[in-house]
């Protein structure tokens, strides 16, 4: 147990020295690796944060039901029954026309234009809410109240926020064929930088070999190797990602304040910077491995 | 105890090495293993720690038949099998001290427990005070002396030496065979092979020592 940890220890502090001794090469390994994970990273992080931002923005599944302008006070009140005698309704909530004339007038650029007006032009509403957010039940109802006599029009305020959400999950099964596509590249270059560490320290693998070194000594620096290579080119993706966001955030202000919202490009949560980097570095020891696998074989008796 | 039994060597190609060898080896004798070049020599120390395995018949090493053993037992094989290699596979990107720790490292020995036992197969062979120097910077017999060190630094009770005083003065060459008969003192079983007479006839004069001769792949003792 002793002589295993011993063996682990030396083969991680190697693995650090070797990274260490060549610094320049290591800097465009690390490199390659954050480039390459910055794209599925930084795209996975863009929709963490709209999906943030969508959920800020109210999704209850609720319509609205505007009513005609010459609806009379009991029409209203039998309005009110029926809604409220529908399956799976919540809450129905009476908006006056005169209420919602108020609502105008307080608002500093509506106030002249309501003013100038001879008639209130408003119509009077329902804000119906469901209980459950099936996106089929709530059309249905809006669909359903829409042919009422005295209604108007129906609107379901929640439509585009369904867009957005089936945008970001049709976004998501994207990221993953990225991430699935540079997994490979990824793959491809520790396989091809353990090769090459192979190559030049053959003479100290047959050597050790020799020696009595067992299979699991000869490959355990190789997979510390890939792994770290993994791990640091994960942070880079990390550092890419946030360096880009930092950048665009001055932008994104700017934007977000044109729809009056305070929306930033924020970090993800620690849980999932955990498996950027836990995926990177399990990449690169897949690499490490199958590089291993194939070129330690030379070194077998016959 | 080492024993070859009816043991064949087919390099591909068909080339024989060793025909049908029978010779058994008694722990701590010093045995010499002579013969002309391409006689069969090196093949024959090659499967005693299995760098190759027999064609045939079997090599049996305390109890074990090596030739059929399975690949990942082979290293612990190895460790107590100290082997000095014709070509003495020294590594030169690193000092004399760093190639004496190499089997212990690779087997996980704690560095401080490594480093007094390197240093005492150092003392042993002479070169205690050269620690720090790179390999290349020796001279031939000291380069000689280390791959000595590195192969009785696991304390092993088998060494094995493939042509140890080729390309040496006669001076270095006699320490080679000293620093073996002191071995041989303390009991370790030593196969060498040798076609140097020299070498053979100074142990002789120091120890009890058996000698076999290989011709064409076959023992002629």
């Amino acid at each position: 147990m002793k002589a295993w940890l011993t063996l682990h220890w030396m083969a991680f502090l190697g693995t650090v020295a070797k990274l260490a001794a060549t610094p320049f090469a290591t800097l465009l390994n690390v490199l390659v690796i954050g480039v390459a994970l910055a794209l599925p990273a930084g795209a996975y992080t863009l929709l963490v944060n709209l999906q943030q931002a969508v959920r800020n923005v109210s999704s209850d599944p609720e319509f609205s039901a505007f009513l005609a302008l010459d609806v009379k006070k009991d029409e209203v009140a039998d309005l009110d029954r029926r809604l409220r005698a529908l399956p799976g309704v919540a809450r129905v909530e009476f908006r006056s026309r005169e209420a919602a004339l108020a609502e105008f007038r307080q608002h500093p650029s509506m106030g002249d234009v309501i003013a100038a007006l001879d008639k209130n032009p408003l119509p009077d509403a329902f804000i119906v809410r469901l209980t459950d957010t099936n996106a089929e039940d709530l059309d249905r109802l809006a669909e359903k109240v829409r042919g009422w006599a005295n209604v108007e029009h129906v609107q379901v305020d929640s439509a585009w926020v369904r867009r957005v959400a089936a945008a970001v999950g049709l976004g998501r099964v994207a990221v993953l064929i990225l991430a699935g596509l540079l997994s490979v590249a990824l793959l491809a270059v520790t396989f091809n930088t353990i090769r090459l560490q192979i190559l030049t320290q053959r003479e100290e693998i047959a050597v050790s070999k020799l020696l009595g070194a067992t299979n699991g000594t000869i490959r355990r620096p190789f997979y510390y190797f890939g792994a770290l290579l993994g791990v640091l080119g994960g942070g880079a993706a990390l550092g890419i990602v946030y360096g880009a966001f930092y950048l665009l955030n001055h932008s994104v202000a700017q934007f977000a304040a044109l729809y009056a919202s305070d929306f930033r490009l924020g970090a993800l949560p620690p849980e999932d910077m955990a498996s950027i980097l836990g995926f990177a570095a399990a990449l690169g020891l897949a690499g490490a491995w199958l590089s291993v696998s194939q070129h330690l074989r030379e070194f077998e008796p016959r | 105890m080492i024993e070859f039994s009816a043991v064949t060597k087919r390099y591909p190609g068909g080339y024989e090495a060793l025909k049908s060898v029978n010779l058994t080896i008694a722990d701590g004798d010093l045995l010499f293993i002579t013969g002309h070049s391409g006689a069969g020599k090196s093949t024959f120390l090659k499967l005693l720690p299995v760098i190759e395995r027999a064609t045939s018949g079997s090599v049996i090493v305390n109890g074990q038949n090596v030739s059929a053993m399975r690949p990942a037992a082979i290293p612990y094989l190895r460790r107590n099998i100290g082997q000095i290699f014709q070509d003495q596979k020294l590594l030169y990107d690193r000092s004399v001290f760093d190639n004496v720790m190499l089997p212990l490292s690779v087997t996980g020995v704690p560095f401080k427990d490594g480093a007094k036992r390197a240093r005492a197969a150092l003392d042993k062979v002479g070169l205690l005070t050269r620690e720090k120097a790179n390999p290349i910077a020796l001279s031939g017999g000291e380069q000689q002396r280390l791959a000595i060190a590195r192969a009785i630094v696991n304390r092993p009770s088998i060494i094995i030496a493939d042509e140890p005083t080729s390309n040496l003065d006669a001076d270095y060459a006699a320490e080679i065979i000293d620093l073996f008969v002191a071995f041989h003192q303390v009991g370790v079983t030593l196969v060498i092979a040798t076609h140097d007479e020299s070498a053979v006839s100074r142990a002789a004069a120091r120890a009890t020592v058996r000698s076999v001769q290989l011709r064409s792949g076959e023992l002629v003792a």
